[in-house]
């Protein structure tokens, strides 16, 4: 097992329960380590995508593009220029003259074509090398369209992850303040870090209007560009996704004076605390607000306690693990996961902070591996060593259980399920219990057990 | 015939990759290697995603994570930091390193970084480490392929005694294609070195341990070896033989070299087997002739659901020649023949395998992109389209006709993995593939509920 971590990572590996809690995080990746991680633009690129009407430019070589073209689940009510990977897909004498001239052209021919509400450039490594002026660019041709063209300074190497959502906020920021704020109402929010996966936030949006709050923007799942504009008249923001978009909510407290609260719409427990903080927020504009909230959670739990009673059965002890790319989530995950009497025994992620993993050695059960940065070869052994029944983690961890012959849950941008909201968990305990609970397992190497024999000699006999 | 001229200045829904991909699907199929990308980290990270979304395979590829001091300083010392880092968790054979766009442009010179690499731990024991630059500023996914093919050949073969193992460079086909492709050369009892072969680490069985780098892949005796085959036979119309890795051999070695369109369809598989024939002094085995036998059986059965259908074909430039080929002689009339790819000789591989079989050529474009090919493809009405995923929602349902998925990558079907289309075993799953399709558009679209056809 040992043999699995490098000697650099051991501080970014703790084992609740044992020795203090000081886990190194937020250091750059290590070189060769094969990090789930991904760079700058990634971080920018998920954050700005859902925005559907406006115009996301990859200003670079294809790849950056053509890796990010339509891969997430982020749906739109309405258009869907987000959808199409618009690239300048820059060539060597592009790189050697300067691709200021091939930006302006891009920008000028897809502008007229879609007619967008704002534009996204994104910076690339070879951008940030060559000395583009993006800024000018971008001026310029705001300018020309009379519509906002916002420079991302996401280039890959600046940084993790964590930068490109830094990133992306600054450039949304750039938007918030522009619009008109009159007609909106006083029991008003922002939706942040949501990015409409699968729909999940209107399952959210709905709960907000049984309780009679109104969002003015999703930031950024079916995004809209006016919206954010006008973002800045809503009474407070809700944030979900701890990275994502936190440094962008700090910016409009400071700036507007919007307030904002941190939320999770990820298990039952998170769910329903996050309506009742929206309601204790609004209960002094809106005194019916906690009745009408206490209604809507009681109703969602009478829908959603029988099944999950059903599907605990069969789950009750089993061995969970959690990889996923913020450590917020893995919060809610916990507590989903226990609901289901299942036992968490590792919980990782990609960008964590160091309070993050601190509450999460101080919530996890002794025993549990807490990981920051980790690399297939580490998982794999951590998952070995802890005989996990399922696995939570995105793409990059799925071949990693499967090979190994275990369960495993996809709690990725790519979902096509909505995991959010009460039924969101039904969701998530249907989708844990469809591969804990698949016969499948029983013809991978590493459980072979008694169930395949018996048919087995009986064909010998 | 040919319009080469760029239409528009800006990029919509590439069809093309970048080339380090490439470059980490060739490394893929060496044995004991893990692909080695030095840049910042981005790259391996979706690399590895949009691969393992296709195989449903561990795809490990290391980066040397470069960050901003090492874009300013230069990435050498996380280069070499790096391979010790990977050289102590996966105990490589092989080290595959391939450039990117960042460490392209900072100057990074990598065979000189690797020379000093080799000599600061000269103690150690080094896996060899092959160097292949791959800035995807130009080019596409299978430049990068090619260029690494190349590379390893060019470091690592040794000048050797002559032996019977025939060397075959099929280019970047599926796993299934790999394993029909070594069963059909074995069929003539000939010994063969494939390179690359990711048949098995792409496409490996489930396991009780995780394996650090899957089993399979082409040996380093192997590829060592290579300088002293009877023949290289390299897949691929518009790979240039004198500059390809066969070409190489050829040059450099003397081994005669056979360069064959893919073989896809009866003709260009045909081309494989009299070449099989002349090397192995061995007549097919029968089990081939009957799969030839059976699949033009199979063209006559079929032949009327298809004949004038038109059809949309996408991709990488070899592929999408071989597709042609097949289409051209099933009856189903080619439109349009595009590709991301602009190795500018496209247009006369699809001249070549379309005669005499088309009395009009296709419409040919290189180095367009999906929003170009749906353009143009609106004005043709296909009635089909093969390609891989990437063209289902802005050509096959934008145009509401059936995708026939080939290629990479498959993201929206089971079993990408294992879509075999070589030999004649391969057509005759595209042939099926093909009709149904027709039959089952037939079919959906009409209210009358065909129970038979």
């Amino acid at each position: 097992m040992t043999t699995a971590i490098l000697n650099e990572r051991r501080q970014q590996v703790h084992r609740t329960g044992q020795g203090p809690m000081d886990l190194a995080c937020n250091r750059d990746s290590l070189a060769g380590a094969v990090s789930q991680r991904a760079c700058v633009f990634c971080g920018s690129r998920v954050v700005l995508y859902p925005i559907a009407d406006a115009l996301h430019l990859v200003h670079g070589p294809i790849g950056c593009a053509a890796y990010t073209w339509d891969i997430r689940g982020a749906l739109s009510s309405g258009p869907e220029l987000h959808r199409l990977s618009f690239s300048t897909d820059l060539q060597e004498r592009d790189v050697i003259f300067g691709g200021e001239k091939k930006l302006t052209a891009a920008l000028n021919e897809l502008i007229d074509r879609h007619q967008p509400k704002a534009a996204f450039v994104y910076s690339t490594c070879i951008v940030g090398i060559i000395g583009d002026d993006l800024k000018a660019v971008c001026r310029a041709m705001s300018e020309k369209k009379g519509i906002p063209v916002l420079p991302v300074q996401s280039e890959g190497f600046k940084g993790n992850k964590r930068s490109g959502y830094l990133a992306a906020c600054q450039a949304m920021f750039q938007l918030i303040g522009t619009g008109d704020v009159t007609g909106i109402p006083a029991t008003s929010v922002n939706l942040f870090g949501d990015f409409n996966l699968a729909g999940e936030i209107w399952i959210i949006r709905e709960y907000l209007k049984r309780m009679g709050v109104a969002v003015v923007a999703n930031i950024t799942g079916d995004g809209r560009v006016d919206d954010i504009r006008r973002c800045h008249g809503a009474a407070l923001n809700l944030v979900q996704c701890s990275g994502a978009t936190m440094d962008l909510a700090k910016m409009m407290q400071e700036s507007h004076g919007v307030p904002f609260i941190r939320v999770s719409y990820l298990g039952i427990e998170d769910m329903a605390d996050s309506l009742y903080r929206v309601a204790e927020f609004f209960k002094d504009c809106d005194p019916k607000i906690m009745d009408r909230t206490r209604e809507l959670v009681r109703d969602e739990l009478n829908k959603l306690l029988p099944e999950l009673a059903m599907l605990r059965r069969d789950l009750e002890g089993k061995k969970a693990a959690i990889y996923v790319g913020g450590a917020f989530k893995a919060f809610s995950l916990i507590k989903a996961l226990r609901h289901l009497g299942m036992q968490v025994v590792l919980v990782g992620s990609q960008t964590g902070t160091k309070e993050d993993y601190e509450e999460l050695a101080t919530i996890t059960d002794p025993g549990t591996i807490i990981v920051d940065d980790s690399n297939p070869l580490e998982l794999s052994a951590f998952l070995k060593e802890q005989a996990v029944d399922i696995f939570v983690g995105g793409v990059k961890e799925r071949p990693i259980a499967y090979k190994l012959g275990m369960g495993f849950c996809d709690h990725n941008h790519e979902r096509k399920i909505a995991l959010e909201g009460f039924i969101g968990m039904a969701h998530f305990a249907r989708e844990v219990h469809r591969s804990v609970m698949s016969p499948v397992w029983l013809f991978t190497s590493r459980k072979i057990t008694a169930s395949t024999r018996p048919i087995i000699k009986e064909a010998v006999a | 015939m040919m319009i080469s001229k760029q239409t528009y200045a800006s990029t919509t829904n590439a069809c093309k990759l970048c080339k380090p991909l490439g470059a980490t699907m060739a490394f893929k199929g060496i044995e004991g290697c893990v692909p080695f990308l030095h840049g910042s980290q981005g790259c391996a990270t979706y690399m590895r995603r949009y691969i393992i979304s296709h195989f449903r395979e561990p795809m490990d590829i290391a980066s040397s994570s470069l960050g901003e001091k090492e874009a300013v300083y230069g990435g050498g010392a996380n280069l070499k930091k790096g391979i010790l880092n990977v050289m102590k968790k996966y105990e490589p054979s092989v080290v595959g390193v391939a450039t990117t766009c960042l460490t392209e442009i900072i100057g990074d010179d990598a065979p000189r970084l690797v020379k000093e690499f080799q000599s600061e731990f000269s103690d150690l024991d080094l896996p060899r480490i092959v160097t292949v630059s791959t800035p995807s500023f130009g080019g596409t996914h299978m430049e990068g392929f090619n260029a690494t093919v190349k590379a390893v050949v060019d470091q690592l073969t040794e000048a050797t005694e002559a032996h019977p193992t025939v060397n075959l460079l099929p280019g970047f086909v599926s796993p299934e294609d790999l394993r029909h492709l070594k069963e059909i050369v074995q069929g003539f009892d000939l010994p063969l070195t494939m390179l690359p072969d990711y048949s098995e680490t792409l496409d490996g069985p489930s396991l009780e341990e995780y394996q650090k780098i899957p089993d399979g892949g082409t040996s380093l005796a192997q590829i060592q070896a290579m300088a002293g085959a009877p023949a290289t036979i390299e897949f691929g119309r518009t790979l240039d033989p004198k500059t390809s890795a066969g070409g190489l051999l050829e040059a450099r070695h003397g081994i005669p070299l056979y360069s064959l369109g893919l073989p896809l369809g009866i003709r260009e598989t045909d081309a494989l087997f009299r070449v099989l024939e002349k090397f192995s002094r061995r007549p097919t085995p029968r089990r081939f002739e009957l799969e030839r036998g059976r699949l033009v059986d199979a063209y006559v059965d079929g032949h009327k659901y298809i004949f004038g259908k038109k059809a949309v074909v996408y991709g990488e430039e070899d592929l999408v020649v071989g597709l042609t080929a097949f289409l051209a002689e099933i009856g189903v009339k080619p439109v349009l023949v595009a590709s991301g790819g602009n190795s500018g000789r496209m247009a006369e591989a699809i001249k070549t395998v379309c005669s005499p079989m088309l009395p009009e050529l296709p419409l040919v474009r290189e180095g367009v992109d999906f929003f170009e090919i749906a353009e143009l493809a609106k004005g043709l009405k296909p009635d089909l389209a093969l390609g891989n995923s990437k063209g289902y929602r802005v050509l096959a349902k934008e145009l509401d006709i059936p995708l026939i998925r080939v290629g990479f990558p498959i993201h929206d079907r089971f079993g990408a993995q294992r879509v075999l289309h070589l030999g004649y075993r391969g057509a005759q799953g595209l042939f099926d593939a093909v009709v149904n399709a027709v039959l089952q558009k037939t079919q959906d679209d009409s209210d009358i509920g065909y129970g038979y056809f």
